[in-house]
Formats: structure tokens, C-alpha cells, sequence
């Protein structure tokens, strides 16, 4: 990974890669690759650097966005933001940022980290805290490993610096909401900052340069380069990804709801093709958490569940979803690190109140077969 | 007295003219070369059908026109209007400033007039930032004589409008210009909505224009017809308003053929292939309408968040200019357009175009021209290349593997093969060159309403049904029939981070004209 660089060619493809590992949340992309393009464009392309890469000396700022995916293509960041927020934790911890870290690679906050690093003229690290993207701000692999949110700082347009000191992630989580609301419902944050010991420790590793390839191969290319046809690329990319094709359906009911600052609700969807005949559930809170088929367990989080658009493969968000979109489920094996004891207590399916227990996506039997009518309560039993 | 009903569909080769009756079924119907003003072309379009038909003038109650004339200013950047952009963000939103992302081109053809000003407001209402009504002035300076519409797009106007309405003033008040408001054009999504406010400010001339042409051609006629130009969704807008929204007619082209193919032919899933002079656009007919697209469009390579047919456009029409290519051919992307009967090879001309492919290798007929003589190597080539972009353009919008019945339509139609691939049966409906203008003439009206509620989360049915009254209502003001008009879409859009009780509800009425 030394001397590898983001240019702005590699921007778009980042972007894709991070829609599909956001799970439907995390905010779309769009607005923060066009930032990133543009400070790369005005300030040269941005170097990347491997978790391993990284030295005791180095202090690694993860920083993004927090808010609702709403406010942050509505109210778009001022750029004064990305700056004040390095220099408020520089004053803060007494320590100079030497890199900056996506917190979570799902979504737009993919993207604010490169723009910030091309805008302060910094490395940006490949890796992140979650391996995807998670709603909560304890629910990256500092806090599995033990760590706490440190100083975390916050920042909006209006030039309003926050800074606390939160005696753990769940405070953390609780007093950064309380701030966004005020903040007019987003606001540019940094927790989590630490030194390249304990990034090289905790951090998911590869995950910038993983959003590419899955773009890449989403833009129709696979790993070899070989061209690949649109209705080719979803099978390329659960192949290169240990992925599994849970479900194609037409969205057939949704419902959506804001309820404690996150947007909650459910998409129900007809099976389509070789699912025909069966009936899909996608519960949501900003991310897809839990796919149910046929009122039986197909996928739930910390395993990544991602939407996709059937006929084009490109990935649509829990804010993007339309009665009538004919989509392909699929689920990709969450880092192991979210499937130990800690992982599971803080991002599994119990804590997002969801009564079922967690199994590895990998190891749920599926029944893809399209069925005759008279089979389908039987199914829905037997799964 | 329900009259008959002139419906005209202007595409970038042909301008298509149908007379309905009050059955809405077709009486006549004929093709006539667009012009390179376009009015020229619409007028002769109507004296044909007229005489086609032999439909008195006075008893022709409504003329539609759907056009494409719009899109195409876009895309072939030519004709469009330089435009003042007032963003109203400061300081927020200062990393994207506007037309970040715009091809060079387009950009060029907008020119260079972008202020980011102070204002816009929070999600819940507060004030982000007061309008600065001098530096709006000073902008408006800065543009006299350099712009030739004005787009003002605040920060969540589509929450609270005012600022955008006083800036809009102080811009009409300085410059004398048309003004186009964000929060009239699109939703939430600052750049999506800015950028089609933007669009819209650059084709309000280009309409105007056309418009003009219109309606002077009908009352050259002794047409009393209440003009109507068709908007994206398929449904039908009054003059004056299609002027202040130009960019919604935008898409109209495409519905109007799938809603026409579907009036043709009975059919009510299908693909629809219309096959044009320039472009071959496909779309989904679900259950009688066309399907809507799922994500953010497109246009020209921008985006924008209108809610529009789910569409593949593909760079292939009867007048798509070949040329040779190493050992091979490439196919288009430019075409000869209007100009087929002068430039292409089978009129006499001298530019290989698909029509002279088809002619030579796909069986085609033209009645009273010969083959035209093509290098047998290169055309069988090109001919392949033509087949394998339709089988492949099908294949991408079809739902799923299985065959589908494609209806083809639109005038160039004559380039595609007996037989596609995939396909279980072609369709080819009577008046297939005119679908355009029959789904125009078809013509529903809507209404549509967008208001936030505030109400607990638990029980939103009173504010969804006062948005469906509400879009009701403005559907039978827009001149729907009472008795036919149905809530097509009511769609909640949360507003998160907020005290959790508001919501924007969005409130969609279409019903058939009323006659």
C-alpha cells in the first residue's frame, strides 16, 4: 500500500464501493465524493497509507459526518468545517494530526476523510472502525477492543466548536445527538483519535482499497479486468466477495419512520424470478439490520445486508428505496471482529431489539427454488 | 361538448400530429419533418392532420404538445439560455459550490455567474443565515447583461419558501429577468434541486420560443383549442405554467411514446422500444403505466431529483450517422436528425445513416426509393452492431430473463431487425409512428401538493388524507374530470434530527382531462 495515491479517477469507484458496504445507510455518497474530487482537484491527489504502515508516532483522526442523511444533502458542509475540526482536536489532545481515518467506510463518511486529507494535505489511512457502516457512534472496533471515544470534537458551519470528553461510547453516543440536534442536524465530528499503535490494533484494514474493487466490479469490470455485462455483476461480486445472493423482489410495501433521530422502518418485498412466490422483509434503522424470507431468518446484522438495484447492480439506500424498485438482496460475511462476544453485544441483533439470534450469514440454509403456490406455507415453516 | 383533441409530439427528426376523437380513438395521423424552427414544423404537422382527417378546426377542443425540444437543448448543449445562480447557504455549504460536477460544456453554455450567499434555513425551521438583500444586489449587478435567467435555490426552501420568494423579487425588481425557485422545481437534495432550477432558468426561452410557435399556429387555423404541453410523468400542463417549468417537460417524450404504445396496442406489460431519429428509448409498461425510476436521473450528466420514467436512452436512430472504423464500423453516437431526407444515402444524400443500413441489409422498404448501395463488408457489420445494441438495450430493462413482448414504435422503426433476440413477440401497433403524439393527446392532469405536517409519528392519517384532498383539488383545478380523478402517490418524507413530529408529506392527484 506505501506510495499508493487517490486520484480523482479513483474517487466515483470508492464512492460505489462504499454504498454497498454502507447497507443502505450511511448517507449517499454522491455529495462527499463531489467534495473529495474537488479538494483533490485543487490540492493534488491524497496518499494512502496501510493500517501496518502506520508508526507509533503517528496520531490518526477519524473524521466524518453526523446527522441525518437528509440534513447532509440538504445543508452540504462548509469546508471551513474539515479544518476546524483538525485544529480543535490538535488543541484539545496536544497532538499533531499525521493522518486522517474514514470512522466508517459505508456511505458519504467514505468520503469526507479524503477530502479533509487532500484539503490538509494529509495521508489517509486504508482502513476504518467498522468495516461498514453502523448507526450508532460506539459501534466501531475501538470500543470492542476496549478503547474509549477519547476527546471527541464537533464542528458546524456557524463555526461552533464542541469539545467533550465522554467517559465512554454509549455517553459519546448520547451527548453527539444532543449536540447534532443543535447543530441543526449534522455536523462534522471527530472521536476515536488516536496514535498508530492502537489504529495498527483496532482498526478493519483494506477497506478503502476493498470500496474500490467493489466499485470497480459494480462499473463492470472484475478483478481481471474483464468487461463485465450488467446482469453479471451482482454474481461477480458476491464471488469475489464470499457474499450471498439472499433474494430478488419488487418492493412492495414500506414504511418509514423517524423515531429517536434515526430513520426506522421496513421494506416488504414479492419475489421476482427464482424468488417468486416468496415474500422478503428488510428491517431498517438508517442501515439494513435484519432480512427475513418468508418470516424466516436470511441475514442480520453485524453481517451486511446491501440492496441493490436488479437490473443495474447499483446500490440503493433505506432513504432511496421506492414502492416498485425491483432489487437484489444480498449479504456479505461481517469482520470477525464483529463476531466475537463484544461484537455481537454491540451491534447484534439484540441490541437493536430485534428478537432472533445471530448466525453467520454463511451458515443460514436457503431455498431458492421458486415454489407452486401450495408450497409456500410449507417453505415458510420449514426455513 | 367534448371535441376532438390534436395531439403533437415534436421529436428531434420528426414532428408527429394525431387527431383523437372523443372516444380517443385515432381519426388520423402523420409525420412531418421537424424544422430547424421547430414552430415551422408543428404548423405543418397541423395542416396535414387536419387535412387527414378532415376534422373541422372549430370543433378541436384541446391541442397537446409534447416535446423533446427541451431535452435536446441540453443534451446537444445548443439553445440554452446563460444563467445566474444565487445560492442562498452561507456559510454552510461552501465544499460543493454550484455546478461542481457539471460536464465543461454544459457549464460553458450556463456561464459564469455562481453566488453563494448568506441564508437558507436548519431542518426544524430556524433561520441558517438572514438573506443579505445588498449582496444580492450586488450580485444582480455583476450579472446585468450577462445572464439571461435567474436560479435562486436556498438551503431547505422546500421547507420554508420566503427567502427564495424575497430574493426572487430583488432579482425580478433589479435584472427584469424570468426567476426560477428551487423549491417550485424539485425536493429535498440541495444539489439535485439546484441543479435542475438551473436547468429549468436555461430553458425557459427555449420554450418560450416553441410555445409561441404553437399557439400562433393555432389560431392561424381558427383552432379555439386550449393549448397543453405534456410534462415528464405523462400527465399535461396549461401554457403559462409549462412556461415557468419547462424542465418539467423533460421526459415527456418517452412517456408519452409508452402510454401511446399502450393505447395502441392494448397492451399493458410490455417493453416499449421507440426507436427515433437521433435515439432508441426503452421503457416498462407495469400494469398500464410506465415504471418510474428508482434512482436519481440524469440529464445531460447532471443530476437531478425529478421523479421520471425509469427510461434507457441508447444513441441509435434511423438517422444515427455510420462510418468505417479500422476493419469495422462505429454506430452514431451523432446523427443527421431532421435533415435524414436530405443528408442520408437512400434520399440522395451522402451520409450513411442506419436507415440506409436497414434498407440495404435488414429488408427494410421506403416506398419509392431504391436500396441505396452500401460496401457489403462494412454494412453486414453495421447491421450486426445495430441488432446486438437493441438485444442488448431490451435485455437490460427487462425484469427478469424471460422473453418479453416488446411494442415498437416511433418512426424510426424501420431499422430493427424482424426478430430480436429475448423477445417473445414484437408488436407492432397501427399508427406505431405516432404513439408519441397519441399518449400526448391522452393527456391526464394532476395535481400535486408538498407541506410539512407536524403531528405525533403514531397517527399521520390526518395530514396524509389532507394532502390527498389537497391534490385532489388541484388536479380538478388543473381541469381533471371530478369523477376520474385518483391519489396516485402519497409519500412521506421524515424529517430526522427534528423533534421527531415533523414530516414532509408529498400528495399526488391525476384524473382524466375534463372535456
Amino acid at each position: 500500500m506505501t506510495g499508493a495515491q487517490l486520484t480523482e479517477a479513483d474517487i466515483d469507484e470508492i464512492a460505489l464501493g462504499a454504498a454497498v458496504l454502507g447497507t443502505g445507510g450511511g448517507g449517499d455518497p454522491h455529495v462527499g465524493s463531489l467534495m473529495a474530487k474537488r479538494l483533490i482537484r485543487l490540492h493534488g491527489p491524497v496518499a494512502l497509507r496501510g493500517v501496518d504502515d502506520l508508526t507509533d508516532d503517528d496520531f490518526v483522526i477519524p473524521i466524518g459526518g453526523i446527522g441525518a442523511p437528509s440534513v447532509s444533502v440538504e445543508r452540504i458542509q462548509a469546508e471551513s468545517e474539515l479544518l476546524a475540526a483538525l485544529a480543535a482536536i490538535e488543541r484539545a489532545v496536544g497532538r499533531r494530526p499525521t493522518a486522517v481515518m474514514p470512522i466508517e467506510v459505508g456511505g458519504g463518511n467514505s468520503m469526507i476523510p479524503i477530502a479533509t486529507a487532500a484539503l490538509a494535505g494529509l495521508p489517509v489511512v486504508d482502513g476504518d472502525a467498522m468495516g461498514r457502516a453502523f448507526p450508532e457512534a460506539q459501534m466501531v472496533t475501538f470500543h470492542l477492543a476496549g478503547y474509549g471515544p477519547g476527546a471527541t470534537v464537533m464542528v458546524d458551519h456557524h463555526g461552533n466548536e464542541v469539545v467533550s470528553r465522554p467517559v465512554d461510547g454509549a455517553w459519546s453516543e448520547r451527548i453527539a445527538r444532543a449536540v447534532t440536534v443543535e447543530m441543526g442536524g449534522g455536523a462534522t465530528m471527530i472521536d476515536y483519535a488516536y496514535g498508530g499503535d492502537v489504529v495498527r490494533e483496532c482498526a478493519i484494514p483494506g477497506t478503502l482499497t476493498l470500496a474500490k474493487r467493489i466499485g470497480r466490479i459494480l462499473r463492470g469490470r472484475d478483478a481481471a479486468g474483464r468487461e463485465l455485462r450488467d446482469d453479471e455483476r451482482i454474481d461477480a461480486l458476491c464471488a469475489d466477495l464470499d457474499a450471498v445472493r439472499l433474494f430478488e423482489g419488487k418492493v412492495a410495501d414500506l414504511q418509514r419512520a423517524v423515531d429517536g433521530g434515526f430513520t426506522r422502518g421496513a421494506a416488504e418485498l414479492d419475489g421476482v424470478g427464482a424468488d417468486r412466490g416468496s415474500a422478503f422483509r428488510l428491517d431498517f434503522q438508517n442501515e439494513m439490520l435484519l432480512a427475513r424470507r418468508d418470516g424466516a431468518l436470511a441475514a442480520v446484522t453485524p453481517d451486511l445486508i446491501s440492496v441493490l438495484d436488479l437490473a443495474t447492480g447499483m446500490p440503493i439506500t433505506t432513504e432511496s428505496l421506492r414502492y416498485g424498485a425491483r432489487v437484489a438482496v444480498i449479504a456479505i460475511p461481517c469482520h470477525e471482529k464483529w463476531r466475537t462476544p463484544m461484537g455481537l453485544l454491540t451491534a447484534g441483533p439484540a441490541h437493536f431489539g430485534y428478537d432472533v439470534d445471530w448466525v453467520p450469514v454463511e451458515d443460514i440454509p436457503r431455498e431458492r427454488r421458486a415454489l407452486p403456490d401450495s408450497a409456500r406455507t410449507t417453505e415458510g415453516k420449514a426455513a | 361538448m367534448a371535441g376532438y383533441r390534436i395531439g403533437i409530439d415534436v421529436g428531434g427528426t420528426n414532428t408527429d400530429a394525431v387527431i383523437l376523437d372523443d372516444r380517443l380513438a385515432v381519426v388520423a395521423s402523420v409525420k412531418r419533418p421537424t424544422t430547424r424552427d421547430t414552430g415551422d414544423g408543428v404548423a405543418d404537422a397541423i395542416d396535414a392532420v387536419l387535412a387527414a382527417s378532415g376534422v373541422d378546426p372549430a370543433l378541436v377542443s384541446h391541442a397537446m404538445l409534447g416535446t423533446t425540444h427541451c431535452t435536446n437543448a441540453i443534451v446537444e448543449r445548443r439553445g440554452l439560455g446563460r444563467v445566474g445562480i444565487l445560492r442562498l447557504g452561507a456559510p454552510a455549504t461552501t465544499a460543493v459550490p454550484p455546478l461542481e460536477g457539471w460536464p465543461d460544456d454544459l457549464r460553458r453554455a450556463i456561464g459564469d455567474h455562481a453566488y453563494l450567499l448568506p441564508g437558507g434555513f436548519e431542518v426544524d425551521g430556524r433561520l441558517l443565515a438572514p438573506i443579505d438583500e445588498q449582496a444580492v444586489r450586488e450580485a444582480c449587478d455583476r450579472m446585468r447583461g450577462e445572464v439571461d435567467a435567474v436560479a435562486v435555490v436556498g438551503v431547505f426552501s422546500p421547507i420554508d419558501e420566503s427567502q427564495e420568494e424575497r430574493v426572487a423579487e430583488i432579482v425580478a425588481d433589479e435584472l427584469g429577468l424570468p426567476v426560477s425557485r428551487s423549491a417550485r422545481i424539485g425536493s429535498l437534495g440541495l444539489l439535485e434541486r439546484e441543479n435542475a432550477t438551473v436547468l429549468n432558468a436555461a430553458l425557459m426561452q427555449t420554450l418560450t420560443q416553441m410555445a409561441r410557435g404553437f399557439v400562433a399556429a393555432l389560431r392561424a387555423r381558427g383552432i379555439p383549442a386550449t393549448p397543453y404541453f405534456g410534462q415528464n410523468d405523462g400527465t399535461l400542463m396549461q401554457l403559462e405554467y409549462a412556461l415557468e417549468f419547462p424542465v418539467l417537460t423533460i421526459g415527456c417524450g418517452p412517456t408519452n411514446s409508452i402510454r401511446g404504445a399502450a393505447h395502441l396496442s392494448g397492451a399493458t406489460d410490455a417493453l416499449v422500444v421507440d426507436i427515433g431519429g437521433t435515439t432508441t428509448d426503452i421503457g416498462v409498461l407495469v400494469d398500464g403505466f410506465p415504471r418510474q425510476s428508482a434512482h436519481a436521473v440524469e440529464i445531460g450528466g447532471i443530476r437531478t431529483n425529478f421523479r421520471m420514467p425509469d427510461v434507457l436512452s441508447v444513441g441509435l436512430g434511423g438517422g444515427t450517422i455510420i462510418r468505417p472504423s479500422g476493419d469495422g464500423v462505429t454506430v452514431g453516437p451523432d446523427s443527421v436528425g431532421y435533415r435524414l431526407p436530405q443528408e442520408s444515402l437512400a434520399f440522395g444524400g451522402a451520409t450513411l445513416t442506419a436507415t440506409d443500413i436497414a434498407l440495404a441489409f435488414g429488408g427494410a422498404e421506403i416506398a419509392g426509393l431504391a436500396t441505396p448501395t452500401v460496401d457489403p463488408e462494412r454494412g453486414a457489420a453495421a447491421w450486426t452492431a445495430m441488432r446486438a445494441i437493441l438485444e442488448d438495450s431490451i435485455d437490460r430493462m427487462k425484469p427478469n430473463a424471460a422473453p418479453v413482448p416488446v411494442i415498437l414504435v416511433g418512426g424510426g422503426g424501420i431499422i430493427a431487425p424482424a426478430e430480436l433476440d429475448g423477445v417473445s413477440s414484437l408488436i407492432r401497433p397501427d399508427h406505431f409512428g405516432a404513439a408519441n403524439a397519441v399518449g400526448a393527446a391522452l393527456g391526464e392532469v394532476a395535481g400535486q401538493i408538498e407541506k410539512i405536517y407536524r403531528a405525533d409519528p403514531s397517527d399521520r392519517r390526518a395530514s396524509r388524507a389532507d394532502a390527498a384532498a389537497e391534490a385532489t383539488d388541484r388536479a380538478r383545478l388543473a381541469g381533471a374530470d371530478p369523477d376520474t380523478i385518483e391519489v396516485v402517490a402519497v409519500e412521506e418524507l421524515p424529517v430526522a434530527y427534528s423533534d421527531g413530529t415533523a414530516v414532509l408529506i408529498r400528495a399526488r392527484a391525476v384524473g382524466r382531462l375534463a372535456a
